[in-house]
């Protein structure tokens, strides 16, 4: 890559005045197609899909639940695969990602503990009980606190980087661990417990509202994670000529808005 | 079509606390997601703004940097 | 290479030795805990009995936790540290040594006290030597995931809450199967399972712990 600004590469964008302005462009259409998809998501959820047999109307939380507690897992695994990378190859776009992804993780992880509580409570009886998925999930909510709490505590932000990425990866090779123990300890002490996503016959039209959702969850995480990583790297490269012009470009905004 | 009215759909079968307790908080922590994302970009912009300012009164350090030519290819 | 290793153990045992008060607090620490509890929950017998493995667990994890920040703190303030991550030697092995050395002026002592408490809280004899046993494999994976933490947030404000952040998450396993081996010997199913998986974890924790806490602290001091 001698000509780094004339390849048809992908890695282009790992440069970050390269990268801002592709973040700006992409992120409205992420945040769009997470608004059409989650009005179809909804209609589907509530206006097509059946009443459940079993669990009557409580069960149409589902479709926040379930793709907020798939989002929050899969973020922290982008995250840890951002932080690898950023070791690996020395990359400083790779840390703000996976700084940047952290507190929508977090988001989705109340979101899903919440609505697994007000689920639960119909369920179950109450607003919480120690089940696997629960209690694991809250773990993972006390992994993505620790990440933000120290890439937030430290000042040199080389340091932070790189101590955030290893907390990161520590996380991750232990979060199979923490499920799968958390998994045998439920085991046994719960004996059998209502699943709440092992619903034995789910409508085909709850299944795609559900992936509707899933997806419109998707394009929510890109869209304010390109939204919330471009200030960060104004923050970074502040010394550059780029930002420079950039802010320029932001005051004269500003401006004639004023 | 599920509902036959609107009083139906908002009393959820009798579980309108628990369905719409969920969406409800679902969404406000959505909006507060975006608006803490746009203002701390509207805050970052503001101070490095002023930051550029204090710099360059100081004379020292913008040309210099700028001599360093903008260092943004990220892969060493 | 060996030499190395030795040579930080002992330098660091010796440290210990000299201020063998630190000790002695843990150890209180850990005593005064396991006693608050049945003050919390009263002093029924058949109560005490069925909660004491998970309390002497929970008790040990929190003594250990209290005196993470010890590990290298000090080495860090009067620049040991960095002769050290500068010297040709392998960092994981000395590490290894810090943690060992740890272990055995933290770790070891909670565990010799464990079984005189466990009789305080009614624990079933034939219980306690699988308590023993559990101890000496899960806290040792305590120290290992511990000096990741403590590495990490070497010298910073508020450190020590932020520690506890960090890593309680990561003992839960251990927690799990530690009072889990004591509970499962008493109800009669045996402790071999849970006993195997935390050989298992201590093994794989020896593994990696070491490369990421010297990873860590080269961050930390550079």
């Amino acid at each position: 890559m001698s000509r780094p600004d004339r390849g048809p590469s992908i890695l282009r964008f790992a440069a970050p005045q390269n990268f801002y302005p592709l973040a700006g462009r992409l992120a409205p259409w992420f945040a769009g197609l997470a608004v059409v998809l989650t009005l179809v998501g909804l209609w589907l959820g509530f206006v097509v899909a059946p009443t459940d047999a079993t669990q009557g109307e409580v069960y149409r939380v589902i479709f926040i639940h379930v793709p907020a507690a798939w989002m929050s897992m899969f973020i922290y695994l982008v995250m840890a695969f951002w932080s690898a990378v950023g070791l690996v190859m020395n990359t400083r776009l790779s840390f703000l990602m996976s700084q940047a992804l952290a507190p929508t993780g977090a988001m989705f992880c109340v979101v899903a503990l919440w609505t697994g509580a007000l689920w639960g409570k119909p369920t179950w009886g109450a607003y919480w009980v120690w089940d696997a998925r629960l209690t694991s999930q809250a773990l993972l909510l006390f992994l993505y606190l620790g990440f933000i709490a120290l890439t937030r505590a430290i000042e040199d932000p080389r340091r932070a980087d790189r101590a955030g990425a290893i907390i990161a990866l520590v996380g991750a090779v232990n979060v199979p661990v923490i499920y799968f123990s958390v998994k045998w300890w439920n085991t046994l002490h719960q004996g059998a417990s209502v699943s709440l996503t092992k619903a034995p016959s789910m409508a085909t039209t709850m299944l795609a509202g559900m992936l509707v959702m899933a997806i419109a969850s998707w394009a929510y995480t890109l869209a304010v994670v390109l939204w919330r990583v471009r200030p960060m790297i104004l923050e970074r490269e502040r010394h550059t000529e780029w930002v420079g012009a950039e802010l320029m470009r932001e005051a004269l905004r500003q401006g004639g808005r004023a | 079509m599920q509902w036959e009215s609107w009083s139906a759909f908002w009393n959820m079968g009798g579980a309108a606390f628990y369905v719409w307790g969920s969406y409800c908080l679902t969404f406000a922590l959505i909006a507060l997601e975006l608006v803490l994302v746009f203002q701390r970009r509207k805050d970052t912009v503001n101070r490095l703004l002023r930051w550029r300012k204090a710099v360059g009164r100081n004379g020292r350090g913008n040309e210099q940097r700028a001599a360093a030519g903008p260092n943004g290819v990220a892969i060493e | 290479m060996l030499s190395t290793f030795f040579a930080v153990l002992r330098r660091d045992l010796l440290l210990a030795w000299r201020g063998r008060a630190d000790v002695l607090v843990t150890l209180a620490f850990f005593v005064i805990v396991v006693c608050l509890f049945p003050f919390g929950v009263g002093a029924e017998p058949n109560q005490l009995r069925a909660i004491a493995p998970g309390v002497l667990w929970v008790a040990a994890l929190l003594a250990c936790l209290l005196s993470l920040h010890r590990l290298f703190a000090q080495d860090h303030v009067d620049g040991t540290l960095e002769q050290l991550l500068l010297s040709s030697e392998p960092a994981v092995l000395w590490v290894t040594a810090k943690v060992l050395a740890f272990w055995l002026t933290t770790g070891l002592p909670v565990v010799a006290v464990a079984p005189v408490l466990a009789l305080l809280l009614d624990l079933e004899q034939g219980g306690l030597p699988v308590l023993v046993i559990s101890l000496l494999l899960g806290t040792p994976i305590l120290a290992l995931l511990g000096a990741v933490g403590a590495a990490l947030t070497l010298g910073l404000r508020g450190g020590g809450m932020l520690l506890a952040l960090l890593v309680l998450p990561l003992f839960v396993p251990v927690l799990i199967f530690g009072a889990g081996a004591v509970e499962a010997e008493l109800s009669g199913t045996g402790a071999a399972a849970h006993l195997l998986l935390l050989g298992g974890g201590l093994a794989g924790a020896l593994a990696l712990a070491p490369w990421g806490c010297a990873a860590a602290l080269r961050v930390s001091t550079e």
